[in-house]
């Protein structure tokens, strides 16, 4: 890492050599397994690793050339060169991904209306496609949003570069082959089974190296930072990258079959397995999910609303509480199972106090708007993040009530859930990070403005109305759904067959493809957009007004 | 080891422990002497560089 | 704060980093070690065994195919529960799945007690075309199980690193495992050292074809055995709803 300070960034020094020759070691480790294996995804997975090596070998002596043709990076005027070709890279991956990870969500919610769509192939049935629409949403979006952001924000608030010259870069790109690695896996049928930790024990392998050097860019970059504090969105970035560390060695701790098969088994069984899986699960909600995308709303709203936080001391009684008491939630996901009662008490107890916390940080986002509500009128990007956090506050409400144990008897296994992770997966997620991407993509590629501010406002309202399609089928299907399973007739027995129930759901799933579909089509609009900006282009009549005094990077809205 | 060994732990020494958590995260947030060092730390998003210019 | 040197900015990042591991380390800690730790976690039944290589096999299929995406295998202790699926399930009885398959989501059934609720007919019909036997079923078909041959290479290491995880599997279990599989689809052998092994297990020509050990054969051969190795039949009706 330290390497960086000594040679001009890009050009070979001793990290370089150090990566080159582990690129080197991975390619005949990956050589030997590919020749060595009867199982064919090993195989292939093993060829990727090769490519991925080689290229990486090739890139890194191309890198250097390059520089001493091209020349050092300008500075800017506060004498930093930021290092934001990987944030460029990963914010471009988590357009492309969410494309991906919408379309195949899309897909699967149109086979269970109709299920034709299956088509009897292994490849394309809803079992197998549906932890590509999960890891395709969460670690493939949002984790190349949450990379890209983090490593914008930290170097922005710690005016210093990213510690490391090739390592952002290793982080990227080894963070795009470990979701190929897994969304072919899942196709092929490789898979342990375990919900958003089902890339099997190699691959898991994989991006334990991948996030060590997530982590340590992270450390290295706030220790050498300029500024004596360490603003709080870092605080939830490091949260994030650290206890998804801890999560994901635990919950994914396996024995392979053996070192040339895909196959392995986990650790853990039974219950204790089912604990540890929901530990993790929840968590990959609260720590991935939450505290990460926390970390964007602390620097993109107050950035884009041009005020400061809130309330800082809020923030920090936020981060403590909700870091805290996130990690305790998991086993409502085990309410009336062989769990044993009182873990689960625990469970709704952390769930219900997480109401607080949650809501802390709502408002702290909400009124960092106060005295600028105009803002949500004229600015559609600032909609869009002041929309998110209030699905957020929706979602942190419904949680807690979903985890009170007689509420749960009805919600659990029906379609309710899926409604509940869908307003904050949509909602918070998604709307914080279409915001982010939309002021981060003029700032990173030095344009002056967006493309389209009115294509932003299309976006918003055609994604917000798939958004509430989609939640209330959900809502209506999975109540009905658990109404009927506990519905007895005058003489006391069941009044419904489980079929029944099924055949009772497709409306609401049709209707749930409605506005899954038109989310769909809102980050299409996006992707245009970002293309558009990209190429430096700016929509006829929406040319940008004189900057306001201050800060440049703002871009002046009110256009229209 | 038993569940009732267990939960009078909790029910004493747990609850103790967490209050003390609470307790001093509170007055960190809140402690006089912090409070120009958050108000500091609240600007940084706008210190950056123009990268523009 | 006046005088900072970078020594104490460097220990702030890793002060920050220290603090925030112990903090969420706590709940994790809390709630998960005492499972290991006390004994009543998982109840002492009779009849929990480890399951036989062919059932194996076909709970391998069952995960590599995401059937947990839409069946659950954990009945609640909840009386619509237990009076539509059977005694609500037990801690023991899945003390031997690596990893556990109690679901999150019903889009179909539970399966936890399906084990000899429908024939093996029944079973090939409804995996090659659902809509055949349930025509309101939004279940995937799943033909190709019946034409692939089950792939055996590792089923002996997969006993093994079950073992070695804890599994009571014998070396006599490992040793014979190739031939259990075979055994426990060809009702025509003698399968009665496979029975001592795996006492209570089916055996049966599971998908109708007697030539080849297909997948659909090792599927069924798992779906036939799930909730059938406790015998409730003892138990109180009044215990069965807490």
């Amino acid at each position: 890492m330290a390497a960086s300070r000594e040679a001009a960034p890009g050009t070979l020094n001793a990290a370089s050599y150090g990566v080159g020759g582990a690129f080197v070691v991975g390619a005949l480790i990956s050589i030997f397994i590919a020749a060595k294996t009867v199982d064919s995804v090993m195989a292939f997975h093993a060829t990727l690793f090769i490519l991925f090596f080689l290229i990486g070998i090739f890139a890194i002596g191309k890198r250097h050339f390059d520089t001493l043709e091209r020349g050092p990076e300008p500075a800017t005027q506060d004498g930093v060169i930021y290092h934001d070709g990987p944030i460029r890279l990963a914010t471009l991956a988590a357009v492309f991904w969410g494309i991906v990870g919408f379309s195949a969500g899309l897909y699967i919610a149109l086979e269970l209306a109709f299920p034709w769509l299956n088509f009897d192939l292994p490849w394309l049935n809803f079992g197998r496609l549906r932890p590509l629409h999960t890891s395709g949403v969460v670690f493939a979006f949002g984790g190349n949003a949450l990379i890209a952001t983090s490593l914008y924000v930290v170097q922005r608030t710690c005016k210093t570069r990213l510690a490391g010259d090739i390592a952002p870069w290793f982080l990227v790109w080894g963070y795009q082959l470990f979701i190929v690695l897994a969304a072919t896996g899942y196709l092929l049928g490789v898979t342990q089974s375990k919900e958003y930790a089902e890339p099997e024990w190699y691959v898991d392998i994989w991006l334990t190296i991948v996030w060590v050097t997530y982590l340590v860019i992270f450390l290295a970059t706030l220790a050498r930072r300029k500024e004596p504090h360490i603003y709080v969105a870092n605080w939830f970035y490091l949260a994030f990258i650290v206890t998804i560390a801890m999560l994901h060695l635990i919950n994914n701790a396996a024995i392979p079959v053996s070192f040339t098969s895909t196959k392995s088994y986990i650790l853990w069984a039974g219950v204790q397995d089912a604990l540890i899986q929901w530990w993790y699960g929840h968590n990959a909600v609260g720590f991935f999910l939450t505290a990460g995308f926390l970390g964007m709303m602390y620097y993109f709203i107050p950035k884009r609303a041009e005020r400061p936080i809130y309330s800082y001391r809020l923030s920090i009684v936020h981060f403590w509480a909700i870091i805290f008491l996130y990690i305790w939630a998991g086993p409502h996901h085990l309410h009336y199972t062989a769990l044993p009662d009182w873990a689960q008490t625990l469970g709704m107890t952390f769930s219900i106090m997480l109401w607080m916390p949650s809501w802390g940080g709502m408002i702290n986002g909400l009124m960092t708007l106060s005295g600028a509500w105009d803002k949500l009128r004229t600015d559609p990007v600032i909609r869009m993040l002041v929309v998110s956090i209030a699905f957020y506050g929706m979602s942190t409400f419904e949680g807690p009530v979903m985890s009170i144990k007689a509420v749960n008897s009805l919600s659990h296994y029906t379609d309710w859930t899926i409604g509940h992770v869908h307003s904050s997966a949509l909602g918070w997620v998604g709307f914080v990070t279409f915001g982010s991407i939309y002021c981060m993509v003029p700032w990173l590629w030095n344009r002056k403005q967006l493309y389209s501010l009115t294509l932003v406002n299309w976006h918003f309202w055609i994604a917000t109305l798939g958004i509430v399609l989609y939640i209330t089928a959900m809502w209506v299907s999975g109540i009905l759904q658990g109404l009927m399973w506990r519905a007895y007739d005058s003489l006391g027995f069941l009044e419904y067959s489980f079929v029944e129930s099924v055949e009772a759901m497709h409306p609401f799933y049709v209707i749930r493809a409605l506005g899954g579909g038109m989310f769909l089509v809102g980050a299409l609009i996006m992707t245009y957009n970002v293309y558009m900006t990209i190429q430096g282009h700016v929509r006829k009549g929406e040319e940008m007004q004189p900057a306001p005094a201050g800060d440049g990077q703002i871009l002046a809205v009110g256009a229209r | 080891m038993t569940y009732e060994q267990l939960s009078n732990f909790s029910n004493t020494w747990g609850l103790v422990f967490l209050i003390i958590m609470f307790a001093t995260a509170i007055a960190y947030a809140f402690w006089p002497s912090n409070k120009k060092k958050f108000e500091e730390a609240a600007q940084l998003p706008f210190e950056e560089g123009d990268r523009q210019s | 704060m006046s005088k900072f040197t970078h020594a104490t900015i460097e220990k702030n990042s890793i002060l920050l980093l220290v603090l925030t591991l112990v903090v969420v380390s706590i709940g994790g800690l809390v709630e998960i070690v005492p499972t290991f730790l006390i004994k009543t976690t998982i109840e002492d039944v009779d009849g929990v065994r480890p399951y036989s290589p062919l059932e194996l096999a076909g709970r391998d299929i069952y995960v590599r195919e995401g059937c947990y995406a839409c069946h659950s295998q954990m009945i609640r202790a909840l009386r619509s529960e237990v009076e539509r699926y059977g005694h609500y399930s037990l801690a023991a009885e899945s003390k031997y799945d690596h990893p556990f398959q109690w679901g999150s989501k019903r889009t179909g059934p539970d399966l936890a007690r399906v084990g000899g609720k429908y024939s093996d007919a029944w079973h090939q019909v409804h995996m090659a075309d659902p809509r055949a036997v349930v025509p309101e079923s939004v279940m995937p078909g799943y033909p190709f199980l019946a034409e692939t041959p089950l792939a055996q290479h590792d089923i002996e290491n997969s006993l093994k690193t079950l073992a070695f995880l804890g599994t009571p599997y014998s070396e006599e279990m490992i040793a014979e495992a190739l031939s259990d599989v075979f055994v426990q689809q060809s009702p025509d052998e003698d399968y009665d050292p496979m029975l001592d092994r795996y006492p209570g297990a089916i055996v049966s020509n599971f998908d109708g074809d007697p030539s080849t050990v297909s997948e659909l054969d090792a599927m069924i051969a798992y779906l036939q055995m799930l909730g059938t190795l406790v015998d409730f039949s003892a138990v109180e009706r009044s215990t069965l709803v807490q």
